[in-house]
């Protein structure tokens, strides 16, 4: 048995290569004033789906900026903004059947907002109040939705990555056509799961899509502090899969590539690597200022290249798009985002049952006992836990129900 | 009723999973072909295919990553590490996805179709890296079940309870029986319950609790202390997570007396969560201590191994011990 795929050519000097040796191009097709570059064969995007994209562009980013403002106002513990990246995230998501699973990292509520994700669901999360489907269990921004196939976000990094490629072997072992799509930064692309993923994909001929958001900063650590190699493309050569570069703040671009990459995955069992060449122009999180760790001049040239804007001035250029459109679906937009916020402060928070449930499927002894303890506790010092004493002040004092 | 090995006894559970549903797939380094360096997964790629069991790249993180993903789209995964020693690699996947999916997302996706098997424990020469019990790694993080078969039997009926359970289990052999331990196995399907323990014994005057290949050594100890005309209840926990403490407390309300042994080392085991449990539960009603008797706080030694391990002698003289207290 061969030690590799190949049978290796002979020399007789000792020459070392570090793969300097390949050009990874950048695929693009769409210029930053919206028009196609020449000899560029645009996809065939009809105006529905157009329009589609361009709304869930528009509200990640009216999402983004009001409730980064609610944060600052305190309404809101934390937020993690997409700015500069909605072309990735959403024309890779529009690329895919809506039943493709979405495994993203935790900057991807574009991929939900085009999935059909609704502004009340959104909010009802990032104030973790008695209807979010996680009942308040995670940070805002961990969204997840089974019935628009979006795994639940996890804080850890790259913890996804591995999960996308048995997901997906799942899906070939199904055999419905499905594949999985799993998006995350490039300094995620660092941690040992990234590479355990794109091995055992390759090994085992998983159908999955890698889409690296490479935005140039891991919180404050830039790209060449994260790696040597020219960006994160090239590693698709070590596990030998398909790999392509793309402008990421195309969005035509993007939309192509992954048109592909699907093709690639789910008709030939190939995993594919993109790497989305973008730029994180927000801060990493409600926490973190940049203005530490980069200049106003960088943004700055990354900001004349917003994806969102490329994407308007394409649509105007093929007159599916006004300003007037413009100007009144913003308005309605900020309108909703801010009428859902104010419903999703005022509900109730989730009943203190939810602190044992999930768990296990059933609750066990141990945890109903500890829950009754808990409760008796509280009885005890209401004012000192408001929402519990609440919770309990509704219900009846039983325990847990457990098997 | 054919007599197995524990091994046989493993390999027969995982065929007749995959026989009954094939949604079982079982992975892992070498458990394709070759059937697992122990040859727990003999056979089973000939019979089902390499699309059901298959190798994997040398990649523990990978390999439990993998089975997450496959389990929260429906499949039931049964992924196997080659030793408890080297699960660590996968420890954030285990820690933070297998045992959080359910929770995090309230229950609208969860990974309870994964069951993670990996040889355990001592007694084979092995050393500090084919030797540890780690399950109290584990049973520190809520929402994995961890389940320690004790013989042949017990390990065909828990092993397909725990692929079957809607939560995953960590499921961990004893090693050193795989070939060491034989007996009567059913050949039908059956399964044996999580969450509970079982009285293998009874008696009157000490309860003798353990799992695993620990439960050798309580049954020797108490043949020693029977001899004295010390009566001994012996106890195998067999789940660590949920553990039954209402069995234990029964058997401690009626003995009065309680030595717990497991090869793990002492500080941080989990013979100190049962310990401090049925204190608790059982306060007026002790005649003596809990005893722990169990590896010392080192890394698991080679040369000196016997001299490390819990053995019978050590049993016996904790529980004249507390006879005598």
């Amino acid at each position: 048995m061969s030690t590799t795929t190949k049978a290796a050519p002979i020399v007789h000097t000792p020459d070392f290569m570090n793969g300097d040796e390949f050009r990874i191009p950048v695929f693009k097709l769409l210029k930053q004033d919206g028009s196609p570059y020449k000899n560029a064969k645009l996809p065939d995007l009809d105006k529905d789906k157009a329009l589609r994209i361009y709304r869930a562009m528009l509200f990640t980013r009216v999402l983004d900026e009001r409730m980064l403002a609610a944060q600052r106002q305190g309404r809101l513990s934390f937020y993690m903004q997409c700015i500069g990246e909605e072309a990735s995230v959403i024309g890779s998501t529009a690329a895919l059947d809506d039943e493709d699973m979405i495994m993203a990292q935790y900057r991807e509520q574009g991929a939900l907002a085009y999935r059909g994700f609704d502004v009340d669901e959104f909010m009802n999360q990032l104030f973790g109040n008695e209807h979010d489907y996680g009942k308040g269990r995670q940070m805002p921004v961990h969204y997840g939705s089974s019935k628009l196939h979006y795994m639940t976000i996890s804080s850890p990094l790259a913890t996804q990555i591995p999960q996308a490629t048995g997901y997906a072997y799942g899906q070939k072992m199904a055999g419905q056509g499905h594949c999985t799509i799993t998006i995350f930064g490039e300094g995620a692309a660092s941690e040992g799961d990234f590479h355990a993923a794109l091995n055992m994909a390759s090994v085992h001929r998983v159908p999955v899509i890698f889409l690296c958001r490479n935005n140039g900063y891991a919180i404050s650590t830039p790209a060449h502090e994260q790696f040597s190699a020219d960006g994160i493309a090239p590693r698709a050569f070590g596990y030998r899969m398909k790999v392509i570069r793309v402008d990421g703040n195309d969005i035509l671009a993007v939309y192509q590539a992954t048109v592909e990459a699907r093709k690639l995955a789910v008709e030939h069992n190939q995993p594919v690597l993109i790497e989305a060449m973008t730029y994180r122009l927000a801060a990493h999180s409600s926490s973190d200022d940049p203005s530490g760790y980069r200049s106003k001049k960088e943004e700055e040239a990354w900001r004349d290249k917003d994806p969102v804007l490329r994407m308007k001035l394409w649509l105007q250029e093929k007159g599916w798009w006004s300003d007037d459109d413009e100007k009144r679906e913003q308005e309605s937009l900020r309108r909703d985002v801010l009428e859902a916020m104010k419903r999703a402060e005022k509900r109730e928070p989730p009943e203190l049952d939810t602190l044992v449930s999930d768990v296990f499927d059933e609750v066990t002894p141990i945890l109903a006992g500890q829950l009754d303890d808990l409760k008796a506790h509280i009885r005890k010092y209401p004012e000192a836990y408001p929402k519990g004493a609440k919770s309990l002040n509704g219900k009846d004092a039983g325990g847990a129900k457990h098997a | 009723m054919p007599k197995m090995n524990m091994l046989q006894a493993i390999n027969d559970a995982l065929d007749i999973a995959m026989a009954a549903n094939d949604k079982v797939i079982c992975f892992g380094e070498d458990v394709g072909i070759f059937g697992g360096v122990f040859r727990a997964t003999s056979h089973l790629q000939e019979k089902y295919g390499r699309d059901r069991c298959f190798n994997t790249p040398l990649v523990e993180q990978g390999i439990v990553g993998f089975a997450n993903g496959l389990a929260a789209q429906g499949s039931t995964p049964v992924a196997e590490i080659q030793f408890a020693d080297y699960i660590f690699p996968a420890f954030d996947q285990i820690v933070n996805e297998t045992a959080k999916f359910r929770y995090r997302s309230g229950d609208l996706f969860n990974v309870g179709g994964l069951t993670i098997r990996a040889p355990y424990g001592g007694g084979i020469s092995g050393g500090l890296y084919h030797s540890q019990s780690p399950e109290a790694y584990f049973a520190h993080t809520p929402g994995l079940k961890v389940v320690v078969p004790r013989n042949p039997h017990q390990a065909k009926g828990l092993l397909l309870g725990a692929i079957r359970d809607a939560n995953p289990v960590l499921f961990f052999e004893p090693k050193r029986l795989y070939r060491a331990s034989t007996g009567e196995v059913p050949e039908e399907d059956y399964e044996l319950p999580l969450g509970q323990a079982e009285v293998t014994k009874e008696g009157d005057d000490i309860t003798l609790l353990a799992w695993g290949a620990q439960m050798e050594i309580v049954e020797k100890a108490s043949e020693l202390a029977e001899k004295e005309g010390i009566s001994c209840e012996i106890i195998d926990l067999r789940t660590i997570v949920p553990w039954d403490v209402e069995t234990v407390v029964e058997s401690v309300l009626k003995t009065g007396r309680l030595v717990v042994t497991h090869e793990a080392p002492l500080t941080g085991g989990f013979a100190g969560e049962i310990a401090a449990t049925i204190q608790q539960r059982c306060f007026l009603y002790l005649e003596s201590p809990i005893a722990r008797v169990t590896g010392l706080d080192t890394p698991f030694p080679l040369t000196l191994e016997k001299e490390y391990m819990p053995d019978h002698l050590k049993v016996f003289e904790a529980i004249k011990y507390s006879i005598n207290y």
